[in-house]
């Protein structure tokens, strides 16, 4: 099991918690853990075609997985994930 | 609505004006839909980008959150401005938008702020509502 952190915008669809236990060998299965769990958040982490969006970040300890493997990056018991967004616009 | 003290509204101005000609912007922190502090942050966005795109880094998201925490508030929108343009999202700012923040957007014409309007992301994300804003303290 994993702990993975939910930024405040998005605690409205996980009944305000900010730390969600998941289970998962890798980012994308915990992710479908969480999207499991809490289904009304998957929106707004995942576009139409099922692609994250682009203002998604996770990093598991401090390290973002877009230097890793990206959503195949492994994960193990005890690790800490943190979805993070970018603030963007124009 | 959105409530916002009179100081948390002058530092978004202070922060588009300074800014300009490139986009300023930052996190709204408060609770319960008022606004008690403005957090000006960095814009990331490299060189010319920065006129009409802006940028809050991870790193600096999570400085933001860490702020609100010890303040025993949260965060509760973004703010950005608009250098000489009108201040609605553009389409660009639905793509990034998230949703529950408030999203204010001060137009700023040649270095000065002129007006402040503030913008909630429906939750399909189809479209943005418009919110009034309500100064702290103003008289109107």
């Amino acid at each position: 099991m994993t702990i993975l952190r939910i930024p405040t915008p998005l605690r409205a669809y996980t009944n305000g918690q900010s730390d969600v236990t998941v289970s998962g060998a890798n980012i994308s299965e915990a992710l479908a853990d969480l999207t499991t769990q809490h289904p009304t958040i998957k929106p707004h982490l995942f576009n139409e075609s099922g692609e994250l969006r682009p203002f998604v970040n996770l990093f598991v300890g401090e390290d973002n997985i877009k230097d890793l493997d990206g959503v195949k990056t492994p994960i193990k018991d005890g690790d800490k994930i943190m979805l993070i967004p970018s603030i963007a616009g124009g | 609505m959105l409530n916002i003290t009179k100081e948390a509204l002058a530092a978004i101005n202070a922060n588009g004006e300074q800014a300009y000609p490139d986009e300023g912007a930052g996190f709204l922190i408060g609770a319960d839909g008022k606004v008690e502090k403005a957090l000006p942050l960095p814009n990331a966005r490299e060189g010319a980008a920065r006129h009409n795109r802006f940028l809050i880094t991870p790193e600096d998201y999570l400085k933001a959150e860490l702020t609100a925490d010890n303040l025993g508030l949260s965060l509760i929108g973004v703010f950005h401005s608009h250098p000489d343009c009108p201040n609605v999202p553009s389409e660009y700012d639905r793509e990034w938008a998230q949703p529950f923040f408030s999203y204010i957007i001060t137009r700023v014409d040649h270095a000065k702020a002129v007006n402040s309007r503030s913008w909630k992301l429906q939750e399909d994300r189809s479209k943005f509502d418009e919110e009034e804003i309500k100064i702290l303290g103003d008289p109107r």
